[in-house]
C-alpha cells in the first residue's frame, strides 16, 4: 500500500508536466494577441509601449526561453502575474478556490448521497415505482444540459417563488463571516452568524444540486445494478439468516459490497463536476476559479488560463488518487505491491 | 444443556410443506408436500442429489424464500406455527433460537467485513446491550469452541485470509452464537476438500451432541450422516421417498433409490455391498415433474404402474417409504434392484 502510493504520488509531478506543457503550447498557438489584452488600442499604436509591456511580461523572448522561465517558476508555485487582474495568478486562484472547492463539495455531497439512495431503492424496488422514478430523474439529470437547467432553476425558485436567493454567494447586505476555511457556511457557523449562515447555504443550494444532479444519474444508476449483482450473494442471505432486517442487510452488506465497484465511478464524476462547475459558476455569478476561467480566456490572459488548467489537472489527478485509496480501503481483497 | 428426554415436545414437525416457485415460464412445485420431525438433541438426516428441494426446504423453515415462492403446510417449532408467524418474530428466531450453516463458506461470508465483526453482529442483533469488549470476548470464545488457533488474532482476519476448513468452523462459531435449539447445516462439508470434510463434521458432531442441539444435517451424501444422524429422510425430485432410523435404512433399504445411494456410498471396509454403483440418469428438473413416481424413469423396478399412479409415502417396519414395490422383502427387492 505505502509503496503503491509512493508511486502514484511520484507520477503526479510527470502527469502535471505533461499538462503544463501542453497548456503552455495551446496558450501559445491560439490565434489572438495577450498585448491586446494588456494594452488599450492608443498604446498599441505606440512602438515604445509595446516593447516596454513585451519585455515586462517577457513577450520578448523566444519560446523555448520561456517555456523554461515557465517550467522555472511553476516549479515554485509561481504561475506569473495575470494580465487581466495584474496580481499573481497564484493568488487569484487561491482567492477564488475556496469558492469552487465549497460548490463542487456540495455538490458531490448532494450527487452522490441522492444517487446512492436512489440507487439501492430503485435496485430493492426493482421494476416498481421507485425504479421507474429514478430513472427518469437520472436521465433528466444527465442528458438536460447544466447551464439551461441552472437557469431556469434559478428563474422558477429565485425570482418566480422567491424560496432561495439568486446569484453569488452571500447577499450584499450580508456582512461575510471572518475567513478561515474560505467556505463560507462553514466560516459563518464557526463565527457562530447563523443569519449569514442560513444565507450562504441558501445560495449553495440551487448550484449544487444542479451541478451534483448531473451526476447523480450516473451514480444511482453504477449502484442500481451493482446492487442487483450483490443482492444475489450468499453472503446477503447469510446476513437474513442471522436475523438482520432488511434496512441493515440493504446498507451494512449490500451496499458496502456494492459500493466497491461504484467509488471508481463516482470518482470519476468528480472530473465532470470540474469542468461543471464553470458553467455552474458564470450562471450563478459564483466567484470561483470557474468564472475566472471563463473571464481569462475571453481575455486571452495566458498566465491565468495555464494556471486553471494545471489546478484543474491537480485537482483531477489527486480526486484519483483517493479513489483509488478509497477502493483499497473499502475491498480488503485487494492488496497492492 | 443434556439431550432432552423422549417426552418433549418434537422441536421441528414440518408437515405437508410444499414451496411453489411462481416464474415467468409458469408455475413450478419445488417441493411437494413433505413431513419431517426432529426431537429436541437429535440429529436428522436429510438426503437427496443436487435439486431435490432439500436447500428450499430448509430456507422455507427459516422464511428465507424469495418473494416468488409461494409457501403452503405448516413448520412448527416448539409448538408455534413459523408459517403464520410475523416477521418481525421470525427475524428474533432467525440467528437466535434457530441458526443455519450454509453450503459455501467462501460466498456465505460477507468479503468486506472481518469474520470476527460478522460474528459479533449476530451476537448484537440478537442483544443489543452487549458492550463491544463483551462482544470481542464472546467472539473470541466462540472461535476458540470450533478450535480456531489464536482466536484473538484470527478475529480481526478477512474471509479470504482463511482456508476454507477455518472459514466453515468460523461459519459453525457465528451459527452457534446466540445458543440455537435447532441448527441447519445446509450441505456444510460440500464445498470443502476431501480431507477437511471428516474434521468439519467431526466439529459439528462433537458440538451438537455437547450443546444439545437439535441438527438437521442436508447432504447429497449418505456416507455424510451415516454416523450423525439417528433419522434418514431421503428426498427426490421434491417429495420424500423414504424415511426411517439410519441402522434400518442401511440394513434394509426399501426404495430403490435409497438403494441406489448407499450403492454409491464409498464403503472403507469394502465389503457386504458389492461394488460402488452411481444411480443412472439424473434427477428430472422441476419443469419435467411427471405425475406419477417421479424416479420410474431411472428405476430398474419400474413397471406401468409406476409411471401411471404416484406411490404414496405408507408405514413400513421402522420408517416409511414411497414405491409400489416396497413391501417386498427387502434383500430380493436389492436383488432384483441390481
Ligand atoms: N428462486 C427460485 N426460483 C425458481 N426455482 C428455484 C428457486 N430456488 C430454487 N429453485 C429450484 O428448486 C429446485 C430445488 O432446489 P434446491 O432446494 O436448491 O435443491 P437442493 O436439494 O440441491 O438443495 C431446483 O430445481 C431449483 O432450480
Ligand atoms: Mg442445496
Amino acid at each position: 500500500m505505502a509503496r503503491y502510493l509512493l508511486r502514484r504520488l511520484l507520477a503526479m509531478p510527470l502527469l502535471l508536466l505533461g499538462v503544463a506543457t501542453a497548456a503552455f503550447l495551446l496558450g501559445n498557438v491560439v490565434k489572438g494577441d495577450p498585448l491586446a489584452s494588456i494594452l488599450n488600442e492608443r498604446q498599441m499604436n505606440n512602438p515604445e509601449v509595446v516593447a516596454a509591456a513585451k519585455a515586462r511580461w517577457g513577450l520578448d523572448r523566444s519560446m523555448p526561453e520561456r517555456y523554461a522561465i515557465y517550467l522555472g517558476n511553476l516549479a515554485q508555485g509561481d504561475f506569473g502575474t495575470s494580465f487581466r487582474t495584474k496580481r499573481p495568478v497564484m493568488r487569484d486562484l487561491l482567492d477564488r478556490l475556496p469558492a469552487t472547492l465549497e460548490l463542487v463539495f456540495s455538490a458531490m455531497l448532494f450527487g452522490s448521497v441522492t444517487g446512492i439512495a436512489l440507487g439501492v431503492a430503485a435496485a430493492h424496488w426493482q421494476n416498481g415505482p421507485a425504479d421507474h422514478g429514478a430513472r427518469l430523474l437520472a436521465l433528466i439529470g444527465s442528458s438536460v444540459p447544466v447551464f439551461w437547467s441552472s437557469l431556469i432553476a434559478l428563474y422558477v425558485f429565485s425570482v418566480q417563488l422567491g424560496w432561495l436567493p439568486g446569484a453569488g454567494r452571500l447577499d450584499a447586505a450580508i456582512r461575510p463571516p471572518e475567513s478561515v476555511t474560505g467556505f463560507l457556511t462553514v466560516d459563518a457557523a464557526l463565527a457562530g452568524d447563523w443569519h449569514a449562515f442560513g444565507n450562504a447555504l441558501g445560495h449553495l443550494v440551487l448550484p449544487s444540486v444542479m451541478l451534483g444532479w448531473a451526476v447523480l444519474g450516473i451514480i444511482s444508476r453504477m449502484i442500481r445494478a451493482s446492487m442487483l449483482d450483490v443482492m444475489q450473494q450468499d453472503y446477503i442471505m447469510t446476513a437474513r439468516a442471522k436475523g438482520a432486517g432488511t434496512l441493515r442487510v440493504l446498507l451494512r452488506h449490500a451496499l458496502r459490497n456494492a459500493l466497491v465497484p461504484a467509488l471508481t465511478i463516482i470518482g470519476f464524476t468528480f472530473a465532470y463536476l470540474i469542468t461543471g462547475a464553470i458553467l455552474t459558476e458564470t450562471v450563478f455569478s459564483w466567484p470561483g476559479i470557474g468564472s475566472y476561467a471563463v473571464d481569462a480566456a475571453r481575455a486571452l490572459d495566458h498566465p491565468a488560463i495555464i494556471g486553471v488548467t494545471v489546478l484543474g489537472a491537480l485537482a483531477f489527478l489527486t480526486a484519483n488518487l483517493l479513489t483509488d485509496i478509497a477502493y483499497v480501503f473499502a475491498n480488503p481483497r485487494i492488496r497492492l505491491g | 444443556m443434556p439431550a432432552a428426554p423422549a417426552t418433549d415436545p418434537p422441536l421441528l414437525e414440518i408437515r405437508d410443506l410444499r414451496v411453489h416457485f411462481r416464474t415467468p415460464a409458469g408455475v413450478f412445485e419445488a417441493v411437494g408436500g413433505i413431513d419431517l420431525d426432529l426431537t429436541p438433541g437429535e440429529v436428522l438426516g436429510l438426503v437427496g442429489e443436487s435439486g431435490s428441494g432439500k436447500s428450499v426446504a430448509m430456507k422455507a423453515v427459516l422464511g428465507l424464500l424469495p418473494p416468488q415462492a409461494r409457501v403452503t403446510g405448516q413448520i412448527r417449532f416448539r409448538g408455534r406455527d413459523l408459517l403464520t408467524l410475523p416477521e418481525r418474530e421470525m427475524r428474533r428466531l432467525r440467528g437466535g433460537r434457530i441458526a443455519m450453516v450454509f453450503q459455501d463458506p467462501l460466498t456465505a461470508f460477507n468479503p468486506v467485513v472481518t469474520i470476527g465483526d460478522q460474528i459479533g453482529e449476530m451476537l448484537w442483533l440478537h442483544d443489543r446491550a452487549l458492550s463491544r469488549r463483551q462482544l470481542r470476548a464472546r467472539t473470541e470464545e466462540l472461535l476458540a469452541l470450533v478450535s480456531i488457533p489464536e482466536p484473538g488474532r484470527r478475529i480481526g482476519a478477512y474471509p479470504h485470509e482463511f482456508s476454507g476448513g477455518m472459514r466453515q468452523r468460523a461459519m459453525i462459531a457465528m451459527a452457534l452464537a446466540n445458543d440455537p435449539e435447532l441448527l441447519i447445516a445446509d450441505e456444510p462439508t460440500t464445498a470443502l476438500d476431501v480431507t477437511v470434510q471428516a474434521q468439519i463434521l467431526d466439529v459439528l458432531r462433537g458440538l451438537q451432541a455437547r450443546l444439545g442441539i437439535g441438527l438437521v444435517l442436508v447432504t447429497h451424501d449418505l456416507g455424510v450422516v451415516a454416523g450423525m444422524a439417528r433419522e434418514i429422510a431421503v428426498m427426490y425430485a421434491g417429495r420424500i421417498v423414504e424415511a426411517a432410523p439410519v441402522d434400518d435404512l442401511f440394513a434394509a433399504p426399501r426404495h430403490p433409490y435409497t438403494r441406489g445411494l448407499i450403492g454409491a456410498v464409498p464403503r472403507p471396509d469394502g465389503g457386504g455391498r458389492g461394488p460402488l454403483v452411481a444411480i443412472e440418469g439424473s434427477p428430472p428438473g422441476l419443469t419435467e415433474r411427471l405425475s406419477g413416481c417421479a424416479f420410474a424413469p431411472r428405476c430398474p423396478l419400474a413397471a406401468a404402474r409406476c409411471t401411471a399412479e404416484r406411490p404414496a409415502l405408507r408405514a413400513l417396519g421402522s420408517g416409511r417409504a414411497a414405491c409400489h414395490f416396497a413391501g417386498a422383502p427387502a434383500p430380493a427387492a436389492a436383488e432384483a434392484a441390481r
